[in-house]
């Protein structure tokens, strides 16, 4: 991939600054550099290959090989207004070159036409601050195809009844069932649901020079080896940097979005891994950074223009955080299922994506099929709650059930609530003396009560499927988040949204803003296909502004 | 701690809750020297010499770690070199942790003293011994998700927390994390040591017939 490898000066303008390079930030600089910009994207974190990645816990979970660090980049939480936050670890995201798509699960499920009107269809709900999206899933579609086949997605068109619209299939087939996809087969349709091959953005079949999963068991958490798992880094990132106009460039932590005295920004400033500030310049500047980093850079962008913080005269930088409801159920079998064999996630059911009103709440979720424990996490956390802590008993039933376990997850729909959210802890600093990142979190009491019923449901499914023993976490109020969505959302009112449907500020004309920060609704848990759709969609429209001569002029 | 933190999403809770979470934010960059040396250290035909136990320190420890995950007719943690790991954890990252494990120890031997008296420490105690003296320093702790027992030694529930979190980190990490030993804690707990598999992967999957759509359509219910 060297070869067209580009750098610029940071004198220079470019056409394009890009902050972050994850799952949109990813997409954009693909997109805007085959369109003929010069695009530069600034990353916090290292750039990491494949030969990098390891399946040591330790380095993973300990040393945040591929996060944030609570260390250097402390978080402080809070559930209202009106608590003093306090330091915790609070919030995780990605902070390497393809960001959380490096580590996440790879679950690439699509938005349904319900969720861009849910509001016009239920009403307003008390405690909840709910709006329609200005798009619709018909003008999202044609990317959300192209998410699929160029990202890379493995899955079986019209095995879901609920699925919406397609215009075309996915380019693999499915990843091999595994045990819990067979179990949770038999169970789910024991009851009459509709369970199905789950999307996964996991390669099926080797492609575009890019290996097929080999089931190594370490996928949740950790860096992929052979580029099997479709993250920004492998997928197109190369194709970023292949075009010969992007340059990306790591290790540099952008905290000002920097402003001329028209209103117009300039670039983005940053430290680079020495610490030494720069201004990098351009015609126009897109955030992508995700739903915490992207407002916490604009409310640390403040200026006399602009006090309260950048393109914020809606006050809504930072709010409507929607984290995604969830819990886990585990179930126990008779003989070995060897789920950690693999990726996590092997069937999916989306018969309560829209549950019945009647049911005294809104929304609606999915379950999926799952084993995603390393072997220390299950020793951790796998163990039914009632098992010896220590001794013959403990390793009896680590012995007996490591391999005869599986996971239903639960995944539900976040209610927006205008106090959720990030903004800057006054007195909490990062390891670069910047405002640390304020959690201000409490579930709307409609997403426990929908998550307890999933989460009974899913009980069900374990008994149909003839379990030997089932349990599960409590449903309890979240105090850590990683889907960080909804904290800048799109919207046609200047005055209740902070981007148009264009990705555009309402306040400044060459700031952008793509990410999960841009969603108005939460979906039902799998928010990174639909980001890296609007990622290849705001790339569009994006082309077509600064091609008419609206961007610079 | 919140337990609807997710398995799937937070690594915080995957390695083991809040208190886990703690220990590992608070341990970054010493890990991975203890990790390696431990793998070094385990590997070598010679055992290394021990940098931060005393022979009394590691030898009780010994003892603790192998009544924490016992040997039986797969190995436990003294099969997977646990005390190693630990060793070279005192030293770096868990440095911190040092005067927990003294004073724990300390406990520990006053403890086996009062139940069994004549018994000097509790390596010396015998099987039976060595689970009863864990099972009353455990008893109502926190391990058990009650409230610490009054009357036990001042610092044992603590150490022995802390203990049973390394433990299980020293007997199931990978072992490039430095741990289990010639994979001996995966093949207690059935964790075949490969990297790469190809379906089926078990019972249930053997004989999967291939996908077919739900019997009777599928239909919207």
């Amino acid at each position: 991939m060297t070869q067209g490898k580009v750098t610029y000066k940071t004198a220079e303008e470019v056409d394009f600054v890009i902050v972050g390079s994850g799952a949109s930030g990813g997409v954009l600089a693909k997109e805007l550099s085959t369109n003929g910009f010069r695009v530069v994207v600034l990353e916090q974190g290292p750039y990491l290959h494949e030969e990098d990645f390891t399946h040591d816990e330790i380095k993973i979970f300990n040393e945040h090989f591929l996060t944030n660090n609570p260390k250097t980049q402390p978080a402080t939480f809070r559930k209202t207004p009106a608590d003093t936050a306090k330091a915790q670890p609070c919030v995780m995201y990605g902070r390497c070159v393809g960001g959380s798509s490096v580590h996440f699960t790879a679950n690439y499920w699509r938005l349904h036409d319900i969720d861009f009107h849910e509001h016009s269809k239920t009403g307003d709900i008390p405690g909840a601050n709910c709006a329609d999206w200005p798009i619709t899933y018909a003008d999202l579609e044609p990317y959300y195809t192209k998410v699929e086949w160029e990202v890379g997605v493995s899955g079986l068109a019209g095995a879901s009844p609920f699925d919406p619209p397609r215009s075309k299939p996915y380019p693999m087939p499915p990843l091999p069932v595994k045990g819990c996809g067979v179990l949770f087969e038999r169970g789910a349709r024991k009851l009459g649901y509709h369970p199905y091959p789950a999307p996964m953005a996991i390669l099926s079949k080797p492609r575009a020079g890019r290996s097929a999963c080999d089931n190594c068991g370490f996928c949740l958490g950790f860096g992929c080896e052979i580029g099997a798992k479709s993250s920004s880094l492998a997928s197109v990132i190369p194709l970023a940097e292949k075009t010969g106009r992007c340059e990306i460039r790591p290790n540099s932590y952008v905290h000002r979005i920097e402003m001329d005295k028209n209103g117009r920004a300039v670039g983005a400033v940053y430290f680079d891994a020495q610490r030494n500030a720069h201004l990098q310049r351009a015609k126009a500047v897109i955030l992508a950074a995700n739903g915490a980093e992207t407002p916490r850079l604009l409310l640390l962008s403040t200026s006399s223009q602009f006090p309260n913080g950048l393109a914020n005269s809606s006050g809504y930088v930072g709010r409507n955080l929607m984290p995604n409801s969830n819990v886990v159920a585990c179930g126990i079998f008779d003989e070995p299922i060897n789920d950690y064999k693999g990726f996590a996630v092997s069937r999916v059911m989306h018969d309560f994506y829209e549950v019945d009103p009647k049911l005294g709440f809104y929304g609606g979720g999915g379950l999926d099929a799952r084993y995603d424990f390393t072997p220390v996490a299950f020793a951790l956390n796998g163990l039914p709650p009632d098992t010896p802590k220590w001794g013959k008993e403990f390793k009896k039933a680590l012995s007996q059930n490591f391999a005869r376990t599986f996971e239903i997850f639960c995944h539900g729909t976040s209610l927006p609530v205008e106090s959720n959210g990030f903004s800057l802890d006054p007195d909490v600093k990062d390891a670069w003396g910047l405002p640390a990142l304020r959690l201000t979190f409490r579930d709307h009491p409609n997403d426990l009560k929908m998550t307890e019923w999933m989460r009974d449901r899913a009980l069900e499914i374990f008994d149909a499927a003839g379990a030997k023993t089932k349990w599960s976490n409590p449903v309890t109020e979240q105090q850590f988040v990683v889907h960080l969505l909804g904290t800048c959302r799109m919207g046609n009112d200047a005055k209740s949204s902070v981007i148009n449907a264009d990705h555009r500020t309402h306040d400044v004309k060459n700031l952008f803003l793509c990410d999960g920060s841009s969603m108005v609704t939460s979906g039902r848990g799998q928010p990174t296909m639909t980001i890296q759709a609007l990622a290849y969609r705001a790339a569009d429209r994006i082309t077509a502004l600064a091609k008419r001569g609206e961007i610079s002029a | 701690m919140n337990s609807s933190q997710s398995a799937r999403r937070d690594f915080l809770q995957l390695l083991g809750g809040t208190a886990g979470a703690a220990w590992l934010s608070a341990q970054w960059p010493g890990v991975l020297v203890a990790a390696q040396h431990a793998h070094n250290a385990v590997k070598a035909k010679q055992p290394a010499a021990f940098e931060v136990l005393t022979a009394d320190q590691a030898r009780e420890l010994d003892a603790l770690t192998a009544c924490l995950i016992p040997t039986d007719d797969s190995p436990g943690a003294r099969e997977a070199g646990v005390v190693y790991f630990l060793d070279r954890a005192l030293k770096t990252f868990a440095a911190e942790d040092l005067p927990t494990y003294k004073k724990g120890l300390d406990a520990v031997q006053q403890f086996t003293g009062e139940l069994f008296p004549g018994v000097p420490r509790f390596s010396a105690a015998n099987p039976e011994q060595q689970i009863k003296i864990l099972t009353e320093l455990t008893a109502d702790s926190d391990l058990q998700k009650g409230v610490p027992r009054r009357g036990l030694p001042p610092g044992t529930t603590d150490f022995i927390q802390t203990l049973r979190f390394q433990t299980i980190i020293g007997f199931l990490v990978d072992p490039s994390g430095g741990g289990n030993r010639e994979f001996a804690g995966w093949k207690a707990i059935g964790r075949d040591p490969a990297y790469s598999f190809t379906a089926p992967f078990g019972f249930y999957d053997k004989d999967y017939p291939g996908w077919q759509a739900a019997p009777g359509g599928t239909e919207k219910k």
